[in-house]
């Protein structure tokens, strides 16, 4: 599935990923944990493709693509999505027009016709109910005026209708409170299956209470400096990251 | 985005010629350039126009020969040399065309390439088009239906020759000969334009729309159009221009004179796509268009224009909100790109108690160009409880271009309500990044955006234009970013 050998990369001069390794087998689900500035969110970043990060060195491959070839757009052809820390407010474009032009860019990727309209309509209909996501906000413009839980679902549910190979969450659980983190959850959660593998970014053990991860990670000055199961979360929880240094 | 990654970019902007350059090779009937008394007698004898109208058009050539050029828009621009414009031509038809099959090939081929072909456009129902091709009207349709509501829809030529006393009453009332300089000139040289008149009481059940193309080679563009809306009646009037390819500057001094009875309302929605140039500025439609309305009591005007072409544009769709409870209404998206400039905006002149006016100004600057919004909002001191909105917008597309925001505001009367709001932006590499995550690429996400930020204005268009106005705003932005 997703093999990462040796990731160097830096915004301008600063070196921030120092070599970083890290395999994700189909249907595995990876939490990255680590302390502020330790690179989890650049690691999704450069995943993503974005053109401000520079890789340097190393080797990015999905079921045998080389992502690093690809620009941001042809890797989420390819199956990527980021759930952003941050979504972004695209003034104007409703949330629906935007989800058809995605869909419709992936499909013409693939030589495939544009989705037909009763298609389309029941696809949202599925993936929204799947967070809770109300027609109201369906139909507004992208992310324009809602709240942060409502952001965060809006990004879950657009990963829903994308249906990806790599689903990465870059800390989905910030400023959420526990219902709407539980929504969310949920959602995610109904979205693992065996195809499916997700990176799930996060300061806190909280979240993954409610999406259990198979392996836990903990990235320290660009590296992976350890790794266990499930159990490490916890352990890093009561401990801090400074024994790990 | 990287620094070599723009100039890519912006380099394949520059090198995406004008989609709409092509020349139709018609016979014309041109006279020598050059402007003087004689070419102004040429002009109205080849007309067939009546003594009075003479008079009008050397009493306008009379007094632009006293004015000066403007000097005060935000626009650079080389002086232009008026006396080697040639102020008439005609395409050689001189006859009555009963049907499609008479109209000459080559015209109807232009019209194919334009997307609006007679034949199409009579399929859609509800669309008249008046189509002039230069200066002179070569097709009109609908013209029965219109006529059986005793609506009045023709070329000005035309309603001249059978309605003279509308013309003679009404012209120039709004925009009078002295107005302004390129306004004198146009009274003194106009060959033609539309003319509506919609009677008392009468809802026009269809969009008129008139769409024009210079294709004389050196030949300036001088229509007039002149819009009567009689009390309580309604029209929505569609104005659309493309241009083909020139080398030399082309001007384009136009006059639009709108007069709303009392309780009357009139939209007047534009989409101006001439030819702006090319990368390096050179050639390029000049277009200094004088657009006024006047509004009678309770009369409503509404400006929607997209603007996308033109090399300079010196343009101010204006209400004059005469009438008590009359309400003026400005939806502009003003697109530059390169090294086109326009100096675009408005103005709402409250004279009457509780007049209204919105003004909603979008625009959006890429490449080298200079895009500014120049607003008066004045209220007079018999305007009563006079309220106006304003909101201009400015986006920016690179770091090269500029986008200059000129709101003036004069306030006579203590009543009255004025808000102004105004915003700078870049387009967003965020915005961009996130729809790029999502599978939509660099362009289509742009345009995305674009048509995202003007939304309060495309809104405003006819069906009939929205979708036109929304694919020339993809075209005249692709690759434009930085």
């Amino acid at each position: 599935m997703l093999k990462i050998k040796n990731l160097h990369a830096k915004v301008g001069d600063n070196e921030i990923l120092k070599g970083l390794n890290l395999e994700v087998g189909p249907g595995e689900v990876h939490a990255i944990m680590g302390p502020n500035g330790s690179g989890k969110s650049t690691l999704a970043s450069v995943l993503a493709g974005r053109e401000s990060y520079e890789v340097t060195e190393g080797e990015v491959e999905l079921d045998g693509v080389n992502l690093l070839d690809l620009d941001a757009t042809e890797r989420a052809r390819e199956g990527v999505f980021l759930a952003f820390q941050y979504p972004i407010e695209i003034p104007g474009v409703s949330n629906l027009n935007f989800m058809k032009a995605a869909i419709n860019g992936k499909r013409t990727h693939l030589g495939l016709e544009p989705i037909k309209p009763k298609d389309f309509l029941t696809k949202v209909k599925e993936c929204s109910s799947l967070v809770e996501l109300d027609g109201r906000l369906r139909d507004r413009s992208v992310n324009e005026g809602f709240s942060g839980g409502e952001k965060k679902r809006n990004e879950i549910f657009q990963m829903a209708m994308l249906d990806p190979k790599l689903a990465i969450l870059d800390e989905t659980d910030s400023g959420l409170d526990i219902d709407a983190l539980r929504v969310v959850s949920k959602g995610v959660n109904k979205m693992r299956s065996k195809d499916r593998s997700f990176i799930v970014i996060t300061h806190y053990q909280r979240l993954l209470e409610h999406i259990v991860p198979d392996f836990v990670h903990v990235l320290s000055e660009g590296k992976i400096v350890k790794s266990g199961g499930k159990e490490l979360a916890l352990e890093l929880e009561e401990k801090g990251y400074d024994w790990l240094k | 985005m990287s620094q070599t990654e723009e100039e890519k970019l912006i380099g394949e902007v520059t090198a995406k010629s004008y989609e709409f350059g092509f020349t139709t090779d018609i016979d014309s009937d041109t006279i020598p350039p050059g402007l003087n008394e004689g070419v102004i007698r040429t002009i109205s004898a080849k007309k067939n126009e009546p003594e009075w109208l003479l008079k009008w058009r050397l009493e306008a050539f009379r007094l632009w020969s006293e004015m000066e050029e403007p000097e005060w828009a935000h626009v650079n621009y080389p002086k232009l040399d008026l006396q080697s414009i040639s102020y008439y031509s005609a395409p050689k038809q001189k006859k009555e065309i009963a049907s499609l099959d008479e109209v000459d090939p080559e015209l109807l081929k232009t019209m194919e390439k334009l997307g609006i072909s007679i034949e199409e456009q009579k399929r859609l129902s509800g669309v008249a088009v008046d189509f002039v091709m230069d200066s002179v009207s070569v097709a009109t349709s609908f013209k029965e239906k219109l006529g059986e509501l005793g609506v009045i829809f023709c070329s000005l030529g035309e309603a001249i020759q059978e309605h003279p006393e509308l013309v003679r009453k009404y012209m120039g009332t709004v925009v009078p000969q002295r107005d302004n300089y390129y306004a004198a000139l146009n009274s003194a040289v106009f060959t033609d334009g539309s003319f509506c008149y919609i009677p008392k009481g009468v809802r026009c059940p269809m969009e008129l729309s008139t769409y024009f193309r210079i294709n004389q080679a050196g030949t300036g563009q001088f229509e007039r159009t002149l819009l009567i809306a009689d009390e309580g009646s309604y029209v929505s009037y569609l104005e659309g221009c493309t241009a083909p390819q020139r080398d030399e500057n082309q001007l384009h001094a136009a006059v639009v004179e709108i007069v709303s009875m009392d309780e009357a309302e009139v939209k007047y929605s534009t989409v101006q796509n001439w030819y702006p140039g090319d990368a390096n500025g050179l050639g390029g439609v000049f277009n200094f268009v004088t657009k006024r309305g006047l509004c009678h009591r309770a009369a409503k005007i509404s400006w929607t224009q997209v603007e996308t072409g033109s090399a300079v544009t010196w343009k101010y769709p204006s209400c004059i909100l005469k009438g008590d409870d009359s309400i003026g209404e400005f939806f502009s998206v003003a697109v530059t790109n390169n090294m086109q400039q326009a100096d675009t905006g408005t103005k709402m002149i409250h004279i009457g108690k509780r007049t209204r006016s919105t003004i909603i100004s979008k625009g959006i600057s890429s490449g080298h160009s200079q895009n500014s919004y120049r607003g008066l909002v004045q209220i007079h001191p018999g305007a009563e409880n006079a309220r106006n909105f304003s909101v201009c917008d400015s986006l920016l597309m690179t770091d090269t271009c500029g986008a200059h925001t000129f709101p003036y505001i004069e306030v006579k009367n203590p009543t009255a309500q004025i808000e102004h709001e105004a915003t700078t932006s870049k387009i967003g590499e965020d915005q961009i990044f996130y729809c790029q995550q999502r599978g939509i690429e660099e362009e289509e996400a742009i345009g995305l955006i674009v048509k995202g930020y003007a939304k309060d204005v495309l809104n405003k268009l006819p069906m009939e234009f929205a979708v036109e106005a929304q694919k020339l705003l993809t075209i005249s932005l692709e690759g434009s970013v930085g």
